[in-house]
């Protein structure tokens, strides 16, 4: 490497734009600036970095995370208030339905038993009624029979008198329809 | 043309304090790291803007590989991890631009850097765990004949990592620019030799776009290789028990 560097050397210096050049990296007498401003470059860079500028970066980054987080429990939070909602819903549902089927179960009876007694108390109007109209009727017929005997009686009378010309004793026709009704 | 590694030269700029082109950069590299974060996160929205993703990004892919390598308890070393890993790949950026000067094309400043890895994993080792730091050396499960050997092979696996830690950057940085600086030169000597070279003078200028890609995704890559090799360490110091 060295001797190829003074070949190059030689061959540029005729050209005059820069005498003889080593080689830049293995020049130790540039070693004590470069070190010098490295260090000065590197302590700086790294003290601004660990200050300033990743603290701001990180915060950036840390900031949107615990965000996202934040907005992720709230999520959760808002789904599991709505699923409780959503439960409270169905009991609550579910309890009117029981209730509604409580009632319409006892309007349903106190409505039967209503009519139950309409119709009982209905019942109870005809059969009696009924039975005033029987009693009326025997009544009826019972003095329509006791009409008959005179009829009859009277008949007969009529028959015979036509028939001989004169009344017979009232007695006789008596006796004479007891003895058929017997 | 001037020499492929003119560009690494070290060219004072305040003699009396040491300012060079170098130090220039570094500040460079600072200021644009704290001044675009800074202006990145200053609306502090919760939703980002894409200046805002980007530092967020990030901050969330250096804490996601420092997390990764060590666990929670490494998030201590999160400012070190992500100020190392802004420096390395801004200065590997920002030498990407054409006349700028690379801060990490420079041995000193990339073994600098890996000294303070290896130099923070050893003091926090050693205040955090005392002697049992040095088990680190001592795998478990190792017959006691072979126990020697391993604990001098562990002891140069340990003392090589600064200076693969910082080889590493410095030669991935320093190699591309040399090879794309080479190719840009060679468009310029094809088109100075005039005539049926002109004509090939596309070639080359095709390999330093080609490059100049590679280039870029290199930059980044070994910031990001740096800060993951860091997390690795790192991780020695919180959990020293192989």
């Amino acid at each position: 490497m060295a001797q190829a560097q003074t070949n190059h050397a030689t061959t540029e210096a005729p050209g005059g734009a820069h005498e003889d050049i080593g080689f830049p990296p293995f020049e130790t007498e540039t070693y004590a600036g470069q070190l010098l401003w490295l260090a000065i470059t590197f302590v700086v860079l790294y003290t601004l970095l660990s200050r300033l500028v990743l603290p701001r970066l990180g915060g950036i980054i840390e900031n949107r995370r615990a965000m996202i987080a934040n907005d992720l429990d709230d999520a959760a939070g808002m789904k599991s208030r709505a699923e409780e909602a959503g439960a409270a819903y169905e009991r609550a549902l579910a309890e009117a339905k029981g209730r509604a089927q409580a009632l319409a179960q006892e309007t349903r009876a106190k409505l039967s038993a209503e009519s139950d007694a309409k119709r009982k108390a209905l019942e109870a109007d005809l059969n009696q009624r009924l039975a005033d109209a029987e009693a009326t009727i025997s009544a009826k017929k019972s003095e329509a029979m006791s009409h008959v005997d005179a009829i009859a009686r009277d008949t007969a009378s009529a028959i015979i008198e036509r028939l001989t010309g004169k009344a017979p004793a009232p007695q006789k026709v008596e006796a004479a329809l007891n003895q058929i009704k017997a | 043309m001037a020499s492929p590694i003119e560009q690494f030269q070290i060219k004072p700029i305040i003699p009396v304090i040491n300012f060079t082109n170098s130090s220039l950069f570094m500040i460079g590299a600072a200021a644009v790291i704290v001044g675009g974060l800074l202006l990145a996160t200053r609306k502090r929205a919760v939703v980002p803007g894409r200046a805002q993703s980007m530092a967020e990004v990030l901050h969330d892919f250096v804490a996601n590989t420092l997390v990764d390598a060590t666990g929670k308890e490494g998030m201590k070393f999160f400012p070190l991890v992500f100020s190392l890993f802004m420096f390395v790949l801004t200065a590997n950026m920002l030498g990407m631009i054409p006349g700028f000067f690379t801060v990490t094309s420079h041995i000193i400043v990339t073994f600098a850097l890996a000294l303070l890895v290896i130099g923070t994993v050893v003091v926090y080792g050693f205040m955090k765990h005392g002697t049992h730091f040095l088990g680190l050396f001592v795998p478990s499960g190792v017959p006691a004949w072979l126990l020697p050997f391993i604990v001098v092979i562990e002891l140069i696996s340990f003392l090589s990592r600064p200076i693969s830690l910082s080889l590493r950057l410095f030669a991935n940085m320093l190699a591309g620019h040399i090879a794309l600086k080479v190719f840009a030169g060679f468009v310029v000597s094809l088109l100075a030799a005039g005539g049926g070279l002109m004509i090939l003078a596309p070639l080359p200028l095709l390999m330093a776009v080609a490059l100049m890609a590679l280039e870029f995704l290199v930059a980044a890559l070994q910031a990001y290789v740096f800060t993951v090799l860091t997390c690795i360490y790192l991780n020695d110091a919180l959990h020293p028990g192989h």
